[in-house]
């Protein structure tokens, strides 16, 4: 019970249940599906870049807990970022998730994702956690695409 | 080797269990079906461990079965006695090796009550057995303008064989629709079947519904237009006594295993005369009976569709496995998954938030629900933190949740060596998953 409460924190729960961000974007400029054929998960990232500069960022889908918190706190977290910033703040957190990073290093760096730090201890939701961010990065590289996570 | 041999399995022998209603058992009844479930469970191993702390629950049984010590001992028995190829060696090795292969299509063929053993062809599971089919039988009688029937229960095992060879001859695929119960619409089925219906694909029990679907009635609907019928038995065999004269059926075919034995082997069952006339699926050593460099001829059934040397230490495991549920009992193990069956579909129906997807009349084994505002994908996290072992997906059947408007579902799948006790702890499982995504 202990490890699963560290997976699915409050925090989670929370985002999981009310999801922040969750809507289409009428004046977006990038727009990215992403699927993992395996689970079913679907979702889809709509993002409005200023220059360099993510100005508003979106998603919809369905998913698990894991995967609908993870995108919902991903729009918070790289709202405002450069293209840069936002890459970077990716692969600490995928560092995080993978466990290739040290958790204490990383509940320094990522604020708030730090609750996604229980992931590591769940192989296969790392796909879920990551399904957003993917789907982001690729926003951020491409105006339209479909990622996958498998 | 330890004296496996004389291993007795648990239960007692195969008497019939006659007189139960198929489905709704009032809860307090205690089954009084002679199968040692606490006994039974001491043959599989596996089922000992604990995971995450915790009893092991495996109640993904529709995925695979578990293997109970005497499969795991024949495996052991082949190839540390026994192993070498077949029909090649004159050595002794070789002879042993022939013959234990030899012996298990005998036992597959009285498990099936097919009338010859040449009847039965291994394949590396049902889905070989299903593109054996479309690919030699399919791609030789169907035409531009033709089409193919199956249903829109079926495990994409059994769409997307036909949808390749449909986009090869220019074929169609028509799919029989299902009610909100999960039954087959026999009618609209019917309905479908025309003069240029060559063939009809349909599940025996479906692996995401858990519904039984009527064989016999479907088979004689489709033989008296003349239609062959393959039958998907995937889910069927571990459950349901399967006798393929009776229910008439041209191919049958069914995973090793699903049914208590190895993987990487399966099961065709094709009436001869149809086999007969069908072209080889595969080519290579075993299948010929002549080769020379302009041209070859084909070996008899059923080497015809073995090319390579075949999976011969799974083919003596799946031999085991059947033995050991014969010795149990199919009518015996059925009417112990029903009880099974009965009771979790009453206690997980009394959760509140609980839609259960498939609630057919006549169902084996397999009880599909969705709970409001949780994932299925959760549910089976928290589940497994319990250790609970369910499946949680589409099921390979995407169309089926299509038709039920769900992503996913959660699955809790049944065989003979679950017991109630594990029920009630899914349901303690489930309380959880309420409780912590209320």
């Amino acid at each position: 019970m202990a490890r699963l409460s560290a997976l699915y924190q409050d925090l989670i729960l929370d985002h999981n249940r009310a999801p922040q961000n969750f809507r289409q974007m009428e004046d977006a400029n990038r727009k990215v599906e992403g699927n993992n054929p395996v689970c079913g998960d679907r979702l889809t990232v709509w993002l409005r870049m200023e220059d360099d500069v993510i100005a508003d960022v979106t998603f919809q889908g369905l998913g698990c807990a894991i995967s609908m918190a993870s995108a919902s706190l991903m729009t918070s977290a790289v709202k405002g970022k450069t293209r840069v910033e936002a890459k970077a703040l990716f692969d600490r957190f995928l560092g995080m998730i993978t466990g290739s990073v040290e958790q204490l290093e990383a509940a320094e760096s990522l604020g708030k994702l730090a609750v996604f730090s229980g992931v590591s201890e769940f192989p296969i939701k790392v796909k879920c956690a990551s399904l957003s961010w993917h789907a982001m990065k690729a926003a951020l590289d491409q105006p339209d695409a479909v990622v996958s996570t498998e | 080797m330890t004296g496996e041999a004389g291993r007795r399995v648990g239960g007692t022998a195969t008497a019939p269990v006659s007189g139960l209603p198929e489905n709704a058992y009032p809860l307090p009844r205690v089954p009084a079906y002679p199968l040692d479930v606490a006994r039974i469970r001491e043959d599989f191993p596996i089922l000992r461990q604990r995971v995450r702390g915790k009893p092991l629950v495996y109640l993904d049984n529709a995925a695979t079965s578990q293997k109970p010590q005497v499969v795991i001992d024949a495996l052991t028995r082949f190839y540390t006695s026994e192993n070498a190829n077949i029909h090649r060696g004159v050595h002794y090795l070789s002879e042993r090796a022939t013959v234990a292969y030899g012996e298990a299509r005998e036992k597959v063929a009285r498990f099936l009550n097919a009338r010859f053993s040449r009847e039965i062809i291994f394949t590396r599971g049902t889905t070989e057995g299903i593109n054996l089919i479309a690919q030699s039988y399919g791609r030789t009688h169907l035409k531009p303008g033709d089409d193919i029937v199956i249903t829109v229960m079926e495990h994409h095992s059994n769409i997307v064989p036909w949808q390749l060879v449909c986009e090869h001859t220019g074929a169609t695929l028509r799919a029989a629709p299902i009610s909100d119960e999960g039954e087959l619409d026999v009618d609209a089925f019917e309905r479908l079947l025309g003069d240029r219906t060559r063939l009809v694909a349909v599940v025996h029990v479906s692996n995401a519904l858990g519904t039984i679907n009527p064989i016999k009635r479907l088979v004689a609907l489709a033989h008296a237009r003349g239609i062959p019928v393959l039958v998907d038995g995937a889910q069927a065999a571990p459950h349901l006594r399967v006798d393929v004269q009776d229910l008439d059926c041209d191919f049958f075919v069914f995973s090793g295993h699903k049914v208590f034995g190895p993987t990487g082997v399966g099961v065709l069952y094709g009436k001869e005369a149809l086999l007969e006339h069908m072209p080889p699926y595969q080519g290579g050593g075993d299948m010929i009976a002549t080769v020379t460099l302009q041209r070859s001829t084909w070996a008899p059934l059923p080497a015809k569709f073995e090319a390579g040397t075949p999976m011969i230490a799974q083919v003596v495991g799946l031999g085991a496995a059947l033995d050991y549920v014969s010795q149990l009992g199919l009518d015996a193990i059925a009417a112990w998954e029903q009880d099974l069956l009965s009771y979790a579909t009453e206690r997980v129906r009394q959760i509140e938030g609980i839609r259960l997807i498939g609630t057919a009349r006549e169902k084996a084994s397999v009880l599909g629900f969705v709970l409001q505002g949780v994932h299925p994908h959760d549910i089976g996290t928290v589940l497994d933190d319990a250790g609970v072992a369910i499946r949680a997906g589409h099921h390979c059947a995407q169309p089926v949740m299509e038709r039920f408007g769900v992503p996913a579902t959660a699955r809790a799948s049944f065989a003979f060596y679950n017991t109630r006790a594990e029920i009630d702890v899914l349901v303690d499982g489930l309380m959880t998953v309420k409780k912590m995504f209320a």
